[in-house]
């Protein structure tokens, strides 16, 4: 079959039965392509050979505190939305060795590690995700230095985007401008439409990377009709977003609301467990931990995710700056909604709810923003 | 500014030239630097590595128009900087830096300079100190306060006393408590503000100690007539990266690692002794 290439920002029609060649040719240029899988009854990001391998016919079921998934009646691929891991944890792994020393002597050299990092395809990337990651690039960017490992595999991956079709009751990414609708960041951008008698997905091509791809899949042209169809169900899952942050005034909470009574209630639900900060998409806050043999010949040097959550994680000579726990979770939350603007331009927070699902007790940044931002007695604190 | 190596997270193994116990419990580092030299400001600071043991960032105590030489001197306290003290001539150490910014000397030019030093907080202010003697002609009067713990913990002791005889350089000290014998002021760093004469309209003072003692300086400082934006600090808190890119040196938003750690008062002042920040 002869078709016109794809162009920039071209739309195309794909069959369900046809999405597969989205994974050939993605392998076929050397891809390793990663999506949502089922692992132990949660959705998981993991290595994707077929679309087989996607959770078809699953959806779930998110509120504060819960997450369960669900066979629904509909054979979508993509009828759920986030999990508790995002892309960072192939971005920005985990743990990671930084380098390794040996004892020469009176001294010791240093080994740096030279990594070889694979080129990802990210498929299924939800829009909040994406937001999530072009704040990553960010941090891992500062005014005056940069990561080599996050950019490398960065530079090298490929993301194709799913517009959410329908949010959990934890998303909030409207308030916060990053969705449902994928709208940057993506080199392709799907919509899964069902109806009665079709299935299939309208492409979009968000860069000259992503067209190439589209052009070698089989296509059809896009009609007024399917874009209508995808309209609706864009508007539908945006009406069917339940939680909102109100975002006018965020600044007030560390500017006015410092001391707010709220900082001690929430922190007497709050165990510092710290998952809000692991499954966090932009968290990034590390550790450095040094390791040695017990010859003492060997010396290593790792990073490791951190978080602010931990009484070590301010700890200098003499004691921990946040010993509370109220100053720990406030410090969590203003820099998330307020201190990130200044440091990065941009909030830290996309509204993916993933810190209300995935905390053991619920608490819902939502509702604690809402309280504090509001003076104790109910006024509203002037600017 | 020049970086000591290519890649900012993997350390510069440097050989240790001279060891000089300055008290009980500090001592001074003098390592030869890496084939292509090294050169940083004053107030600027190195991540030290002791091999197998951790990572601590250490202010810079050198001369900055010395670029043969890095020297750092420290105050044993932890795990690393206690086992540090234990290092002898020709051993190793690993280096990164520098980092942060700096006492803005260069931008100081014609002004009075008032020094205040609290214990180890000595230790980043003396390439002020350096510098500014060896281009004496270019500031007006210059001030150094110091306190200490106790006599026998006053760091830098021969050249302070050395200095101490320079007609161009005013240098109180003070110490905390003292034994029969110590003739000179004994009282924290503020009691030796009532004897000083400051030119508000011209003077920018650098404080380095603990934030306690910063906290009441800059209140007599104020009483004194001096702005905030006449006010620098030196600040500190957990560093791991060095790089504003771990998180833990936060400072409201602030990377006190890559933004400080000397801030100009007026930039943090709401942040300043904000309690559990």
């Amino acid at each position: 079959m002869t078709q016109n290439p794809v162009k920039l920002a071209d739309e195309v029609v794909i069959d369900r039965d046809d999405l597969q060649q989205i994974l050939d040719v993605l392998e076929s240029d050397g891809y390793q392509t990663i999506g949502p899988v089922i692992r132990e009854g949660v959705m998981v990001y993991g290595e994707l050979k077929t679309v087989f391998d996607l959770p078809v016919g699953w959806t779930d079921e998110q509120g504060p505190g819960s997450y369960r998934l669900k066979k629904s009646d509909t054979p979508t691929l993509f009828g759920y939305v986030v999990g508790a891991q995002s892309w960072k944890k192939y971005l920005y792994p985990s743990v990671s060795r930084l380098w390794r020393s040996e004892r020469e002597g009176n001294g010791f050299s240093v080994i740096e590690e030279k990594d070889q990092f694979p080129a990802y395809a990210f498929f299924g990337a939800r829009s909040c995700e994406i937001s999530a990651i072009s704040i990553q690039d960010r941090v891992f960017n500062n005014d005056k230095y940069s990561d080599y490992n996050y950019n490398e595999i960065r530079r090298k991956s490929f993301i194709v985007a799913v517009n959410c079709t329908k949010p959990a009751g934890t998303c909030f990414c409207a308030s916060m401008d990053t969705g449902p609708k994928a709208f940057a960041g993506f080199d392709i951008a799907l919509t899964e439409l069902l109806t009665n008698k079709r299935h299939f997905f309208i492409a979009e091509a968000g860069s000259d990377r992503g067209a190439s791809v589209l052009s070698r899949v089989t296509f059809r042209p896009v009609t007024k009709d399917d874009k209508a169809l995808a309209l609706g169900v864009h508007q539908a899952a945006l009406r069917q977003m339940v939680r909102r942050l109100n975002t006018s005034n965020l600044a007030a909470i560390f500017s006015d609301h410092f001391d707010h009574p709220q900082w001690e209630k929430v922190s007497g639900r709050c165990l510092t467990c710290g998952n809000c900060t692991m499954v966090c998409p932009t968290c990034f806050c590390h550790t450095i931990e040094d390791k040695t043999a017990l010859d003492g010949l060997y010396a290593e040097r790792w990073r490791k995710w951190d978080s602010c959550f931990t009484k070590d994680f301010s700890y200098i000579h003499g004691g921990s700056i946040r010993a509370s726990e109220k100053s720990r979770y406030r410090q969590w939350l203003t820099h998330k909604l307020v201190t990130w603007v200044e440091q990065f331009g941009t909030l830290g927070c996309v509204g993916c709810g993933r810190c209300i699902t995935w905390c053991p007790v619920g608490i819902d940044i939502t509702e604690e923003a809402s309280v504090i931002m509001q003076a104790p007695d109910g006024v509203s604190p002037s600017i | 500014m020049k970086a000591l190596i290519k890649d900012i997270m993997a350390p510069a193994v440097c050989v240790i030239q001279k060891f000089r116990k300055e008290t009980q419990d500090t001592f001074t580092l003098e390592l030869s630097p890496p084939e292509e030299g090294f050169s940083f400001s004053p107030g600027q600071f190195n991540m030290l590595y002791m091999y197998g043991i951790g990572e601590v960032p250490i202010s810079i105590s050198g001369d900055p128009a010395d670029t043969g030489r890095i020297i750092h001197t420290i105050r044993a306290y932890g795990a690393v900087t206690s086992r540090m003290m234990t290092l002898k001539k020709q051993e190793m150490i690993g280096v990164r830096g520098p980092f942060g910014t700096h006492w803005p000397i260069e931008d100081l030019v014609g002004r009075d300079i008032l020094l205040v030093a609290g214990g180890i907080g000595i230790a980043p202010l003396r390439p002020v100190l350096f510098h500014i003697l060896s281009n004496r002609t270019r500031y007006g009067k210059v001030l150094l306060l110091y306190g200490e713990r106790t006599p026998g913990d006053l760091i830098f002791r021969n050249q302070i006393e050395s200095w101490r005889g320079r007609f161009d350089l005013e240098l109180e000290v003070t110490v905390d408590s003292a034994r029969e014998g110590w003739r000179g002021n004994v009282g924290v760093v503020t009691t030796l503000m009532p004897r000083i004469v400051l030119d508000p309209s011209n003077t920018a003072a650098m404080l380095c100690g603990p934030e306690i003692m910063m906290h009441y300086t800059i209140q007599e400082l104020t009483k004194k007539g001096l702005r905030d934006d006449q006010i620098y600090i030196s600040m500190e808190r957990n560093m791991r990266c060095g790089i504003g890119l771990c998180g833990h040196c936060q400072l409201g938003p602030t990377f006190v690692c890559k933004d400080g750690p000397v801030f100009l008062l007026s930039k943090v002042r709401h942040l300043f002794r904000k309690r559990e920040l």
